[in-house]
Formats: structure tokens, sequence, C-alpha cells
């Protein structure tokens, strides 16, 4: 039970520091907001709901990469990574604790998008919010991973979205089918087996990653 | 010949052209590396001398 | 290292052997289909490149699997060597899947073509991967990063497929019907030549290649120690 209190304790560490920095969460509404208004402007007036259901969805994958690539940039501007990893704890609690984190931080901006979705746009149904839980624990499971990976580089913010996009593609598609088609249990079901193998995969090959 | 017939010559073309362009490249590659190795031997060689 | 000489050169002479036998058949001996007519015959190398490429990612995973498994350095080139023959096979299957679209259906790319899509997501994927590399610096760090990256690559093959075949439902594509092509056994055994064709053409590059990387690094090893 050790290897939880260990993701706990990181987990704790992360959010802790974030209240009290308070600079990427404020930094994520204000941009999902604004990307939600400007996406008003960028549709013709007579934009079907698919439409808008995939900007809302755009809007919510560059928000999480956003708050991705501030995920290691703490450890980094301080070398706190190397000392992590020194730390007698599993290498793969520092991913579940770095993506529950940023699964908070996705909850957060999406409280905040979703109301101003259905005022800008249209009416927000169950589909949405349920694709919208599955979506986010694939995109803090990837994108944990592939954060730590642009933060070992020299790129680091220019690497982060293009390894991020290619991966998210089935992720964009599942949540804008639940949204739009009738029946959603398939694109539902499709969205959990995506977060299965990849979830799986990251935390599996994350010690790999951060090794030197 | 028609034109279906010269987009179909055209893609078995450029399968052609990319592998002849590939080897265009391998064999600047291997130009550089005949010149790495005579500078290196020119190297071990004077190496030695000394 | 005889030994490896040897296969190089009947890698190669296998390979110039099957491709020209592979376009020979292709073009002239295969029976014309009976809807599409000469058109049709891309598909024998359109099919077999796409194939190769898939090929390539496939041999490129286990490499990188070998080497988070065992952490032997050789096994980053040969990852890297494969994802790199990978995407030149990927590029030729866009191209030439490009030049298919346009004799059936008069346009240069479609998204209903779903074999196309993938391999466009695949690319974008791939390429990706060159500038993963190029930014970290070389060693046993590059290597891991690359390692796991190309384990995700096959990971998303499949994912993909599926999630393009359901976008369809909502994509809306212009649905262009074309008959499935009804191979007769001549037209498979074609497609058989030209399919180990383009296997036997990775092969032969790969080896090539790799050969060219390893004495890349063993001069790069004999400057430092000369140096």
């Amino acid at each position: 039970m050790t290897y939880f209190a260990d993701v706990a304790a990181l987990a704790r560490k992360d959010i802790l520091l974030e209240l009290r920095s308070r600079d990427t969460l404020p930094a994520m509404l204000l941009f999902v907001v604004s990307a939600l208004v400007v996406f008003h402007f960028s549709l013709p007036s007579d934009a079907s709901a698919t439409a808008s259901t995939g900007l809302l969805w755009i809007a919510l994958l560059f928000t999480a990469l956003l708050g991705l690539g501030r995920a290691f940039s703490a450890e980094r501007e301080q070398r706190v990574l190397d000392g992590l990893v020194l730390a007698p704890c599993d290498r793969s609690a520092i991913w579940l604790a770095k993506s529950l984190g940023v699964l908070a931080f996705l909850g957060v901006a999406e409280a905040v998008a979703l109301p101003a979705y259905a005022l800008f746009f249209g009416p927000v149904g169950w589909e949405l919010v349920a694709a919208i839980v599955l979506a986010d624990i694939g995109l803090a499971a990837v994108g944990t991973l592939l954060a730590a990976m642009a933060a070992a580089s020299r790129a680091r913010e220019l690497l982060l979205p293009l390894l991020f996009l290619p991966l998210v593609i089935p992720v964009v598609v599942g949540g804008v089918g639940a949204t739009v088609v009738e029946d959603p249990g398939r694109y539902l079901g499709f969205l959990a087996l995506y977060d299965l193998i990849f979830a799986i995969l990251s935390w599996a090959s994350f010690e790999y990653v951060v090794a030197e | 010949m028609t034109t279906s017939e010269k987009y179909v010559t055209g893609a078995y073309l450029v399968v052609l052209a990319v592998v002849l362009v590939y080897i265009v490249l391998y064999s600047l590659k291997l130009a550089r590396l005949e010149r790495e190795v005579a500078e290196l031997t020119e190297l071990a060689q004077r190496r030695k001398a000394a | 290292m005889s030994l490896r000489n040897n296969r190089a050169v009947l890698l190669a002479a296998a390979a110039s052997v099957l491709v020209v036998a592979g376009f020979a058949l292709a073009l002239f001996w295969a029976p014309e289909d009976a809807d599409q007519g000469f058109s049709q015959r891309i598909f024998y190398i359109h099919v077999p490149i796409a194939l190769t490429a898939y090929a390539c990612f496939g041999w490129g995973a286990w490499k990188a699997l070998r080497l988070l498994w065992t952490r032997e350095p050789r096994y980053d080139l040969e990852s890297y060597t494969a994802v790199h023959m990978g995407v030149i096979f990927g590029i030729l299957t866009l191209v030439t899947g490009s030049i298919w679209a346009k004799i059936s259906w008069g346009v240069w790319w479609t998204w209903s073509e779903r074999q196309l899509t993938l391999f466009l997501v695949l690319f974008l994927f791939y390429c990706a991967y060159f500038m993963l590399r190029f930014s970290v610096e070389a060693g046993p760090r590059r290597a891991n990063l690359s390692a796991v990256y190309a384990l995700f690559g096959v990971a998303l093959i499949p994912v993909s497929f599926l999630a393009i075949r359901l976008a369809e439902n909502f994509i809306h594509p212009v649905v262009f019907t074309r008959d499935g092509p009804q191979m007769s056994g001549s037209m498979f055994f074609v497609f058989c030549v030209c399919l180990a064709a383009m296997l036997a053409l990775f092969a032969s590059l790969y080896t090539n290649e790799l050969a060219g990387k390893r004495i890349d690094a063993r001069l790069r090893e004999l400057r430092e120690a000369l140096e």
C-alpha cells in the first residue's frame, strides 16, 4: 500500500503547489473561455451541432496541452525530477500522481467550459459529460507521459503538441461521436478502450522515459 | 496511352524514382564515409610516426 | 562479418529479381480487371507498399521492445532505421494512394478512403518521432524515449483504424462506390509476388542503411580514440 501512499503524497504536493502559485489553472480557465468566444466568430450562423461540438473538443484539447506544458516545468526548473527519480518509490507512481493532478486541473477547467459552452452554443447532454470524463482519463494518461518526454528534450513546449495531437485523434473521434450520434454507447466504449490501452502502456513505460 | 494508363505508369515511376533518389543519397553518404576513413588513417599514421 | 555481407548481397539480389518480376507481371501478365480496366493495376503496387510500411513500423516496435528489455544500444539504431524506412514507405503509400484516388474518383484526396486517412495519421505520428530524436542529445535517454514512442505507434495503428471507422458515422463522407477487387487466382499470385518484392526491398534497404549507420558510429568512436 505504500505505492498508493506515494502517489497520494506526490499528487497532493502538485495540487498544493498549484494552489499556492495559482499560475496554471487560471490560465487554463481563461484560455478555454477565450477559445470558445473565438470559435463563435469563426463559425457560420447556420453551423450544425456537430461543428460547435467539434470546436468544443478542440478547445479542450488545447487547454489540456496548456496544462500539460506546465506539468513538469516546476520540476525542471528546480531539477527536482532527478531527486524524485532517485527517491525510493516506483517511478510509475510519479506518472500516476502527475496524471491525477492533470485530471484534476482538466476537471476544473471543464467545470467552467461546459457552462460557458451551454451559454454560447447549445445544451450540454449527459453523453457529452460522460464522454468528457472518459476522454480526460486518456488525455491525462497519454499527456503526462508525453510531457515527460518533451521535458527531456531541448524543444519542450514546441515538441509536446507535435507528439500529443496524432495520439489523441481517436479521443476526438470518440468524444464528438458520443455527443452527436443517436447511440453513444459504441463511442463511449471506444473511449474506455482507448483509456485502458494507453493508460496501461503509459504506466508501464514511464520509468523508461525518466530513466537516465 | 489513356489517362488512367498514364497515372498507373506514373505511380510505378514514382516508386522507381524514390528508390533511385535513395541510391544517390546513399552514394553521397559513402563518399563522406570514405573521406572520414582517409582522414582517420592520416591521423593514425601521424600518431604512429610521433 | 563476411556472413553479414553475404546476406546483404543476397537480399539485394533477391529484391532486384522480385521487384522486376513483380512489376513485369503486374503491368503485362496480370489479367485485366473487368470493372476498372487498366487502372486496377495500381493495386499491385499500392497495397504491397502499404503492408510493407506496417511491417516496417512493426519491426521498429519489436526492436524498440528489445532495447527496453535488454538495454543493448544496438537495438536503438535498428529501431530507428526501421521507422525511417517505414516513413519512406508511408510517403510512397500516400502518393500511390492519392494517384489511385485520382484515377478512381477524380480527386487527389478523399477522407472516405480509410487506409489513406490512417496512413496520414501515422505519418504525422512518425514525423513527430523524428522531431523527438532531433531535439534530444544522443545517448541512452534518446534511445529510451524513441523506443517508448515507437511502441505507442504500433498501439495507435489499430486504435486509429477503429476511430476512423467510427468517425464515418458522423463525418458523412462522400460515398464512393467501388467494387472490391475480385481477385482471381492469377491476380492473387501477382499480388503475392509484388508483396514479396516490397518486403525484400525493405529488407535490402534496411540492411544497407543499418550497415551505413553502424560504420558512421564506429568511425566516430575511432575519431574520438585518435584525437
